[in-house]
């Protein structure tokens, strides 16, 4: 039986400058429902730009992308910001809004789109994420700009998760992190993937050994390309020098 | 000789056409500039009363705008009005025709200095202060997020600032005026011992509700030229730290040059339009 896949993307191009150099060169890549992937690359390779247009931030210059099986440059500004309504997003630096408190940033999403609920009802809801993310409840009411790194992804992640998204898209979550907190959110991500099944998580990064820690899928971006998508074994048993490259580098630093 | 001379002449050419290409990128940078921020304009402009509807937003922007620029403006406003009421008690005197120091003061106020001062000042405070807000957000991925999350920016952030200035603006122009009038009054009265009545009898003889009117609509004329050119420049910051200063500062600096050419542009405008209706 044919996969349903929940991101499908064919021959995306991108460029920024009108066609001189492309960013991404040509990406063929089918996300299943329900998988945790992981896209690695080194800095420069189009992970961040790849990521922009599955949320439909950014338009391609040429090729199709397919979310839950919408091309979403075929769709109308209401059907986009429908389907914007089933990601998650965990920005590399949480992105959390600075002028409110952490309770407020969780419960902003639910009281966007879903106007009707009791505002009682939509603390209820964002509590119950800033829980579920692993945040104690003695920091609901502090600001971002008062919490530490590892306690934003938190408040970031139980953002993302307030709408109960289909996709979960965490962009470097661990950039800038120490080893301990990089291991607290692989582990968050990985917990996170576990208790809402179905849905899918896409993870971008630059941590090999992440990536083969979390990942059921691992794509690998070189030059606006796909070099590689596979099963970490598949990495670990590639011959193609540039994946040998990164995952020998990988291996060393650990 | 002759080569030399033809040498000269094609480097004196070749630098005239760098100096023409220069200025054409510059007038064409200006009308492709003038063009984004129009579409910007509208496209923030046209959001105005769909849903939701942002009524908390316009009033918690309408406070910092309004509220927190009353101050300035009270304590500019006044100074203003004395000193220009000096500056005119002393060229009239020569004249012998002080008992027209009120009126003018008033006719300067109001339809000139009030809105041009009060756009100024709000321009660089409050204005400055939305372009590094916006930019900040830009830089930290805030104005992403709210696009993922799908809440449009441009509804959620600048549409509540431009409705804001636009209702403010015009509040703040009357403050304005009022104290540049209680300033002229206290100045040309206690200090420098006009006649009060005939200095009120005047004023009230000259001043029409026109020129107070044109006075207000040019504020809020100039409020939504701020708020519109800096929340421009904030919203589409890049870069980091150096990024948003950049921003805040081409802001303020682009909307007070705009608002003294708008206001010439203005006066002569609703002039000719006084004329030609015969107001």
């Amino acid at each position: 039986m044919k996969k349903e896949m929940a991101i499908e993307i064919k021959d995306l191009k991108k460029s920024f400058d009108g066609g001189h150099e492309f960013v991404l060169n040509g990406i063929d890549l089918q996300i299943p429902r329900g998988s945790l992937t992981v896209i690695i690359g080194y800095s420069g390779t189009g992970k961040s730009v790849l990521l922009k247009h599955m949320l439909g931030l950014l338009k391609p210059t040429s090729g199709e992308v397919n979310v839950l099986g919408k091309n979403i440059w075929q769709l109308s500004e209401d059907e986009l910001v429908k389907l914007r309504c089933s990601f998650g997003v965990l920005f590399q630096h949480a992105a959390l809004f600075d002028d409110l408190t952490v309770l407020e940033n969780v419960a902003f999403p639910i009281h966007e789109h879903r106007r009707y609920l009791p505002t009682r009802e939509v603390i209820e809801m964002a509590e119950k994420k800033l829980h579920m993310s692993g945040l104690d409840s003695k920091h609901f009411n502090k600001l971002p700009g008062e919490l530490s790194g590892g306690m934003r992804k938190r408040a970031g992640l139980a953002r993302a998760l307030a709408l109960d998204p289909d996709i979960l898209l965490y962009d470097e979550p661990t950039t800038g992190l120490d080893p301990i907190l990089t291991e607290m959110v692989d582990n968050l991500i990985q917990e996170t993937h576990k208790k809402h099944t179905g849905s899918t998580t896409i993870v971008v990064s630059h941590d090999l050994m992440a990536a083969f820690r979390i990942g059921e899928n691992v794509v690998m971006l070189d030059k606006g390309k796909v070099l590689l998508q596979g099963t970490p074994d598949d990495f670990l048993n590639s011959d193609l020098e540039l994946v040998r490259k990164f995952v020998d580098k990988g291996l060393k630093k650990h | 000789m002759l080569n030399n001379y033809l040498e000269k002449r094609e480097k004196f050419n070749k630098a005239l056409d760098n100096i023409a290409l220069k200025l054409w990128k510059v007038f064409y940078d200006f009308f492709i500039e003038c063009g984004r921020v129009t579409i910007f304009l509208y496209d923030s402009l046209r959001l105005i009363g769909s849903q939701p509807k942002r009524t908390d937003e316009i009033i918690r922007h309408m406070e910092f705008i309004g509220n927190k620029s009353v101050m300035i403006i009270l304590l500019t406003g006044s100074f203003t009005g004395m000193a220009l009421s000096y500056q005119i008690f002393l060229g009239f005197q020569l004249v012998n025709a002080t008992n027209l120091v009120g009126p003018t003061v008033a006719l300067g106020i109001t339809r000139e200095l009030g809105p041009v001062l009060t756009g100024l000042i709000v321009s660089a405070r409050a204005g400055g202060a939305m372009a590094a807000r916006l930019g900040t957000m830009r830089v930290s991925e805030q104005i992403d997020a709210l696009e993922v999350m799908g809440v449009d920016p441009k509804q959620y952030l600048v549409m509540p600032r431009l409705v804001a200035a636009i209702i403010t603006m015009p509040l703040l122009c009357g403050i304005f005026d009022f104290v540049a009038m209680l300033g002229s009054h206290v100045l040309c009265i206690q200090v420098l011992g006009l006649d009060e009545a005939i200095f009120w009898d005047k004023i009230a003889l000259w001043i029409n509700p026109k020129d107070i009117n044109e006075g207000l609509i040019k504020s809020a004329v100039f409020g939504l030229t701020f708020a519109t050119i800096c929340t421009h420049a904030g919203y589409f910051t890049k870069g980091g730290a150096k990024g948003v200063g950049e921003a805040t500062n081409t802001g303020v600096v682009n909307s007070m040059v705009l608002i003294i050419i708008l206001n010439f542009i203005m006066t002569n405008l609703i002039r000719f339009y006084y004329t030609l209706t015969g107001i």
